[in-house]
């Protein structure tokens, strides 16, 4: 029959476990670094340093962290109906079609705070229109999401390649990319907002598609937890059969889904293209689209825990190249070892310390109630 | 006299501020079959696991054959004669009865030898204990009760001479079930000792020399099983007096609310599950389908409620003509006066990580009573799911907490009170007190009864032949996807039963 189960308070489930899973990543990673000779001390310290220690860093690292946070989402949002969403990469790249668009033609025409809304309208377009198919194929033909998304990530590389390439070049150019926006396609960048708190950014490319970012969290929020909408893709996630007893149409809740997860992949485009480079470049997304699956899990699907693994991850990225850049002995690859196990730790082997820090809680937790039991035994 | 088979002396047992088990004493007899009942949650099944090494007391002492000994874990209780048939199944499916004997127990690399060595002692075991089985059988193409039979000759195999059963019958036709208890006769008459963990009164009537009763952790009492009767016993489980002969009324049937008129029904690989059925279900009656499960029932009510489209047929609801193959859905059907307990709780009628207050609105959470605009009206939703819980008194009462944390008599209580408080004109229930212990089932008894003397028209399907011939005002008896005979509730258990293993009805016709 029931077998007792105690559920572990929220603030061990959200807070403690994940960040344990982080410190034996590191320690890991402290491993590696002193493997190749290094001390991993110093390692720590320059990668905070890289990430927190001055205003251009700490730019860069919130920089990052725009990019993971609508990456996050768009994966956590799929999550809740049960679908994994891997074409973040795609979506976002496709995304980028739509974010320039709209600043080419009408950077001319209208400021930046115009553009900026019809840009985020344009790139989440374009990212659901691209997870249009693999969703349609998924709800009425029964393809998994994880493969066909997978291929369609391959789809888009090459589509935007030709599309950069052979349409949007300008004539001269030899570089694979648009041509640069003007005004009215420039995001502003936050030096200033940061002034204002004492933060001098330099040349950080921290820009307005930050709080983009922030209002997207907040809106998955209201989405998934407060809308009749959201408790739909709850139920389809967790139990089918539920959703088929409450009469949900499956085959729309899966296309919803997913098209609301392709818009929040695509509008990761804002953040490099209109925020940073103001021009289309092959490969912009560099990889977020994947990185927003371990925020995704290390999150818990929840955007009060995609902020937080996001800003870890752009720590990563940002701390990570200044660590490359400071110590010869650890080279971009090492890097990448090191967001591995941060990954592989935060993510696929999060229930591997679980049972021990339930085990740990529960004994500190019940320890002075047992004297209280035995007295009762007494009676 | 020889000493007692398990003697437990002072064992408790806490899983933090739970106290599962509460200084237990208990004696085993050698040969016999000794029953324990309890609610759900009363903690036989940790007591249990004690036993078999799964949990170690924290304070007591276990004493096997007259011997103090500690079992630290289940190769232990196996040393010590212990065997344990779990009330899931612990078999491989696609692996043949041989290997699953055999697993755990190979002793080497290669198989042959522990092929041959288990095959040799399968033909023994049968031939000494009557346990007829094919040793290559796939373990998927047997029937539930053989691959019981399976996890009893898996513990025989491994020199138990101490089997404890967990539920064993929750999964099995009566006929199964009466095949089993002729089983474990023969194990007692061969010296065996047997302990049967149960919520089935009748079974521990029917099989066992001694009873033990469990409530809250604790043993109640120990009685001889031919110095009790179901009303004490049910009395000792729940603490109080028990009804457990559904009280109500003559039913006074009005028209007809639901009318099926030669429905077919195939399954999810297309195999017909239910075959040209026709029938109707009055205002204010109840109409019970009795059958063994899988005879086609779980897709009748699938199919009346719009879940699954039929293959053809006719369903009319209310006076209205509906299409049952693909032109109704489930909303639709709600939104037509009718409401569905599912007999899937877990995987159809909850989403257990859901709050409870969001379970209290499934399937109508589009009511705009519960929703501002595309919003949930959380405050709605929490004043509903709270009146609710007062009315069926479900526990704990708190519409914040996790639905997976509610025991499944609590569970049942929030599906039907979703449905029944809708005040809905059809009402189909399916299975509603299974896994529900004796409290709640009389409570869910009498609310299916009110709902009945209000003027719904509900149709039940139960595998508890006892349940349906307590409620029901006219019973169905389904077999082989078939309607093959209508009694009345009075009709004998016999003759019902007769006609549920299929062996119809020409006599019966005539």
């Amino acid at each position: 029959m029931s077998r007792p189960y105690a559920k572990l308070p929220g603030w061990i489930d959200y807070g403690l476990i994940p960040l344990v899973n982080v410190v034996v990543a590191f320690l890991v990673a402290g491993l590696v670094v002193l493997a190749v000779g290094e001390s991993p001390i110093e390692a720590a310290r320059l990668m905070l340093r890289g990430a927190f220690g001055y205003g251009e860093g700490f730019g860069f690292t919130l920089y990052y962290a725009t990019n993971f946070i609508f990456t996050g989402l768009a994966v956590a949002v799929a999550f809740h109906g049960g679908l994994f969403n891997i074409g973040g990469e795609g979506q976002a790249y496709v995304g980028g079609l739509g974010v320039a668009l709209v600043a080419l033609n009408l950077d001319g025409t209208f400021p930046w705070w115009v553009n900026l809304p019809l840009a985020v309208i344009a790139s989440a377009a374009f990212g659901a229109a691209w997870a249009l198919i693999p969703a349609v194929l998924q709800a009425k033909r029964g393809s998994h999401v994880v493969i066909t998304t997978i291929m369609f990530n391959f789809i888009a590389a090459a589509l935007m390649v030709y599309l950069i390439v052979e349409q949007f070049r300008p004539v001269g150019s030899m570089a694979p990319e648009t041509r640069v926006f003007g005004e009215g396609g420039q995001l502003p960048k936050l030096e200033g907002f940061f002034a204002l708190l004492g933060l001098d950014l330099g040349g950080a490319p921290l820009n307005v598609s930050f709080f983009v970012a922030l209002a997207a969290a907040f809106a998955v929020w209201v989405l998934i937890w407060r809308t009749r909408l959201g408790y739909e893709i709850r139920t389809l996630g967790f139990s089918p059969k539920a959703a088929l007893y409450a009469g949900m149409s499956q085959t729309r809740l899966v296309v919803v889904t997913m098209l609301i997860s392709g818009g929040l992949a695509g509008m990761m485009a804002l953040n490099p293209v209109m925020g940073d480079q103001y021009r289309l470049q092959i490969e912009f997304p560099a990889g977020a689209g994947f990185v927003g699956i371990a925020v995704a899990l290390m999150g818990r699907g929840h955007p009060a825990g995609i902020l937080p693994a996001a800003l870890l991850f752009g720590v990563l990225y940002q701390g990570g190249a200044e660590l490359a850049f400071d110590m010869p002995a650890i080279s971009r690859d090492m890097i990448v070892i090191i967001q591995g196990l941060v990954i592989l730790f935060a993510g696929a082997l999060e229930n591997m310390i679980r049972p021990g820090v339930g085990a740990a809680f529960q004994f500190v937790r019940f320890r002075p109630s047992a004297k209280i039991v035995q007295g009762e035994l007494g009676r | 006299m020889a000493a007692p088979a398990i003697e437990l002396i002072g064992i408790s047992k806490s899983f933090g501020p739970v106290q599962a088990n509460r200084d237990i004493n208990l004696t085993v007899e050698a040969g016999t079959i000794h029953g324990i009942v309890g609610e759900n949650g009363a903690g036989k099944s940790t007591l249990m696991s004690i036993i078999y090494g799964f949990y170690q007391a924290d304070a007591g002492e276990i004493r096997v054959k007259g011997e103090p000994v500690s079992i630290p874990d289940s190769n232990a209780a196996i040393a010590h004669g212990i065997g344990m048939v779990h009330q899931h199944f612990m078999l491989v499916e696609n692996f043949t009865v041989t290997e699953n004997v055999m697993l755990g127990a190979e002793q080497s690399g290669l198989l042959n030898a522990g092929i041959r060595r288990v095959r040799a002692e399968l033909m023994r075991l049968e031939r000494e204990h009557g346990l007829e089985i094919d040793p290559d059988a796939v373990i998927e193409d047997l029937p539930v009760g053989l691959q019981q039979r399976v996890e009893i000759l898996k513990a025989l195999y491994r020199g138990a001479e101490i089997l404890i059963l967990d539920e064993p019958t929750g999964v099995l036709t009566p006929a199964e079930a009466d095949q089993l208890f002729g089983v474990l006769r023969q194990l007692k008459a061969e010296g065996k000792t047997i302990v049967l963990i149960t919520h089935k009164l009748r079974e521990i009537l029917a099989v066992t020399d001694a009873v033990s009763v469990m409530r809250r952790g604790e043993i109640v009492a120990t009685r001889r099983t031919a110095e009790t009767n179901a009303g004490e016993l049910a009395e000792l489980m729940v603490g109080r007096r028990v009804l457990l002969r559904v009280d109500k009324a003559e039913a006074r049937p009005a028209a007809p609310a639901l009318k099926v008129s030669n429905l077919t029904v195939h399954d999810s690989r297309g195999v017909p599950m239910v075959k040209d059925v026709s029938f109707e279900v009055r205002a204010g009656e109840i109409v019970g389908i009795a059958g063994v499960a899988g005879n086609g029932q779980s897709e009748l009510l699938e199919a009346l409620a719009g879940i699954r489209p039929a293959k053809s047929g006719m369903v009319e609801l209310l006076g209205k003509s509906l299409d049952p193959c693909g032109g109704i859905d489930p909303a639709m059907m709600r939104a037509a006066g009718l409401a569905h307990v599912p007999e899937d709780r877990h995987g159809m009628g909850l989403v257990l990580p859901f709050r409870e207050a969001e379970n209290a609105i499934l399937g109508y959470h589009r009511d705009p009573a519960y929703a501002k605009g595309p919003f949930l009206d959380l405050s709605a939703m929490r004043r509903d799911a709270e009146a609710k819980i007062a009315a069926y008194d479900i526990r704990p009462p708190n519409s914040e907490l996790r639905t997976a944390n509610f025991s499944g008599g609590n569970q049942q209580k929030i599906v039907l009170a979703r449905e029944m408080e809708r005040g809905p004109k059809v009402l189909l229930i399916g299975q509603p007190t299974r896994g529900v212990d004796v409290g709640a089932i009389e409570f869910i008894h009498r609310r299916i009864v009110a709902m009945r003397d209000e003027g719904r028209a509900i149709l039940l399907v139960s595998v508890e032949l006892d349940e349906i011939r307590g409620l029901a005002d006219r019973i169905l008896v389904m077999f082989d996807g078939r309607i093959v005979g209508e009694r009345s509730p009075d009709a004998s258990e016999g003759e019902i039963g007769l006609l549920m293993a299929g062996v119809e009805s020409r006599d019966a016709a005539e």
